[in-house]
């Protein structure tokens, strides 16, 4: 179906059934119960969700198919946000030219940098990434550019944003003054009350989502494509690819602009999201979060990417919103003396220690499923199976794993 | 004039003189071996022939046209292919795959953007790669890992990636080393039943007299970097000079 075969089909169908119905399942608890603080399910985050899904399964063409481990991905999200805001300030709120420009200029500096960076392989690539990134964000950061040419490109510390003074020459009266698919406003929302729940279907949720899934199938494609072979190929031996006819080369810089595109599609919808951008998204922790996104979820597997963009999208918003009132309130039905105990315990976990909870659930993830949490799926999934196989006579067919 | 022609290549590294001088002439459609004793520059020899290593001087001319400088992607293309003294493979990925890569690459040339289409729809590619592993007699290891492969396997695997592309000369270094007596003369049989089939030249480089004098028309002897001699096996087999260099070092 729809040039899938049937396994990639199936994952496909379950990830848009989960972008259509995220709003719900992401929302378990009821508004007012204790446990609310977990639900996820609300728009700011959700578009988080899947943006991060978007420039993960980009990286992961790379990072995953070649090995080539890219450390400055995170400015081919930069350079999409900054392209986009300019576009609201120069032409109009609507994201149409803005996404587009995003993705086009990502995609001209993944070309440029790709091409210096790839001359080299290993770590001397990845130091290369990394160097050109944190000179992209000094250059953002004091606005460097601005200063060459007089004015503004990227507003230094401040941060760009659009003004009321902006030329915005396509705007007429009565526009939108938020960002809009032809006067389909992003932020606008639905609300479903029902018993206690409350669940938001919003606009430009729904639009990054419906881009991630076009993502994602062109991932699957890309993936099963003999140019993906050919990808898997240079991770696995270049030298005999090379005495094979093949130049590896080309096709390393052709999936390192393919992810600066992914990448620069996702900075151009997070200003889509929210138009103002600044150069700490180009920051080279945020590039160190998408590689550990990846390698969280499960490097060079299809859906391992998303999930780990997902737990630690999750993580870095939920975890961090507990406190230890937060705590209190769980325990509350302790003796005061344990309560007081176990706050005590958890508190260098939750609120700003999010980032140790992470870093233990990563160091998990590596010693026990260097597969990443796919690796964990599929043992689970073969434990169901051999349940089966002995409830009923022996008819699975092992497949490749995914 | 043969397919091959080197001529008056030096190569040296550092201090020692890997190759002093060497002529050679491979005349096309022969199988033609290479001997000497280790170090002698045989697997340097093959390095610049298929680019991975530049003269210091001489030329290399293939059916008219010079390799040196060239590439070994651009090489590969000029229809010459490789099996290294150690099996070089894609381990990461399974047999079928490593036998559909040069298929692709043969096809497509060495870049080719074909990114949206199924690797499962390549239909002639796929008939073409098993049909390639069922003459080496590894179809029912098409959906194995190479890399779990056995070392004879991983030998016979790389050939078949080679010959798949019908290359117009191929190079074997040292094919059936670490092979057992079996599988040794299962390549032989290979070897002899592809030059049967078509237009092939054979340029190999090996230790196993067995294989030499079952296989080759030419043999050239080097010895420390320069060739010795140039004749017919039945020839060389009583040379003198060979004796002494070469096959009497060996029977110790
Ligand atoms: N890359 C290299 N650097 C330095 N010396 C080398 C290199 N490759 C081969 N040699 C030397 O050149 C000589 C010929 O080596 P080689 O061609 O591998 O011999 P053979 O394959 O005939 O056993 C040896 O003395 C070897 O040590
Ligand atoms: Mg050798």
């Amino acid at each position: 179906m729809l040039g899938l075969n049937s396994k990639d089909f199936t994952l496909f169908l379950v990830v848009v059934v989960l972008v259509i119905a995220a709003p719900i399942l992401l929302n378990p608890f009821p508004s007012d119960s204790a446990f609310a603080q977990f639900n996820a399910g609300y728009p700011a985050l959700m578009q988080r969700f899947v943006i991060f899904g978007i420039l993960v399964i980009g990286f992961n063409i790379l990072f995953g198919l070649t090995g080539y481990l890219s450390f400055g991905h995170a400015a081919f999200l930069g350079v999409g946000s900054f392209a986009a805001v300019w576009m609201f300030k120069l032409l109009s709120y609507n994201i149409v030219p803005a996404v587009l420009l995003s993705v086009i200029v990502a995609g001209l500096f993944s070309v440029v940098i790709g091409y210096v960076s790839l001359r080299r392989s290993g770590i001397y690539f990845s130091i290369l990434t990394l160097a050109f990134a944190q000179m992209m964000y000094a250059i953002a950061y004091s606005d460097l550019l601005g200063k060459f040419f007089g004015g503004i490109v990227t507003n230094g510390e401040t941060g760009l944003q659009v003004y009321n003074d902006d030329p915005q020459i396509l705007m007429s009266p009565g526009d939108p003054t938020v960002p809009h698919l032809f006067g389909w406003e992003m932020n606008s929302s639905f609300t479903w009350d029902v018993g206690g729940w409350s669940f938001v279907f919003q606009n430009g949720y729904y639009l990054s989502g419906i881009l991630m899934l076009a993502s994602f199938y062109l991932a699957i494609r890309i993936f099963r494509s003999p140019f993906g072979l050919m990808l898997r190929a240079i991770k696995s031996n270049q030298n005999r690819l090379a005495y094979t006819g093949v130049s590896s080369r080309p096709y390393a810089l052709a999936a390192f602009v393919i992810s600066g595109m992914y990448a620069g599609l996702a900075g151009g919808l997070l200003a889509a999201m929210d138009p103002l951008t600044g150069a700490e998204r180009m920051f080279w922790t945020a590039s160190g979060e998408i590689v550990i996104m990846s390698i969280l979820g499960g490097v060079g597997t299809l859906i391992g990417p998303i999930l780990g963009a997902g737990v630690i999208k999750y993580m870095e918003n939920i975890v961090s919103t507990i406190n230890d009132n937060v705590v209190h309130g769980w325990f509350a039905f302790m003796p005061d003396g344990i309560e007081n105990i176990l706050v005590t315990v958890i508190h260098p976990f939750i609120g700003k220690g999010w980032h140790l909870t992470l870093g233990l659930v990563f160091m998990a993830v590596v010693i026990f499923l260097p597969g990443g949490l796919v690796e964990g799926g599929q043992r689970l999934g073969r434990l169901f199976e051999r349940r089966k196989v002995e409830e009923k006579p022996p008819t699975a067919t092992t497949e490749p794993a995914e | 004039m043969g397919i091959l022609e080197v001529k008056g290549v030096n190569k040296r590294f550092g201090g020692l003189q890997a190759l002093g001088n060497v002529n050679l002439s491979i005349a096309e459609n022969t199988v033609h071996a290479i001997i000497g004793p280790n170090g002698a520059g045989k697997s340097t020899l093959l390095n610049v022939l298929v680019g991975k290593l530049i003269p210091d001087s001489g030329s290399v001319m293939f059916d008219g046209q010079s390799v040196l400088g060239r590439k070994p992607h651009e090489i590969n293309q000029l229809g010459i292919s490789r099996v290294f003294q150690t099996p070089e493979i894609f381990t990461d990925l399974t047999v079928l795959e490593n036998v559909m890569i040069p298929c692709f690459a043969k096809r497509d040339g060495a870049f080719r953007m074909h990114a949206i289409e199924s690797v499962g729809h390549e239909v002639d590619i796929k008939t073409q790669a098993e049909t390639m592993l069922a003459d080496v007699n590894m179809l029912e290891k098409s959906n194995m890992h190479a890399g779990s492969l056995s070392r004879g396997d991983k030998r016979r695997l790389e050939m078949a990636m080679c010959l798949v592309q019908e290359p117009r000369l191929l190079l074997l270094d040292e094919p059936t080393a670490g092979m057992a007596r079996a599988d040794t003369n299962n390549t032989i049989d290979l070897l002899k039943e592809i030059k049967a089939k078509r237009d092939i030249t054979m340029a190999i480089i090996e230790h196993d007299m067995h294989v030499v004098f079952s296989l080759a028309e030419r043999i050239t002897v080097l010895a420390q970097g320069t060739p010795l001699v140039e004749d017919t096996p039945d020839n060389i087999k009583g040379h003198p000079k060979v004796k002494e260099a070469y096959l009497g070092e060996a029977a110790h």
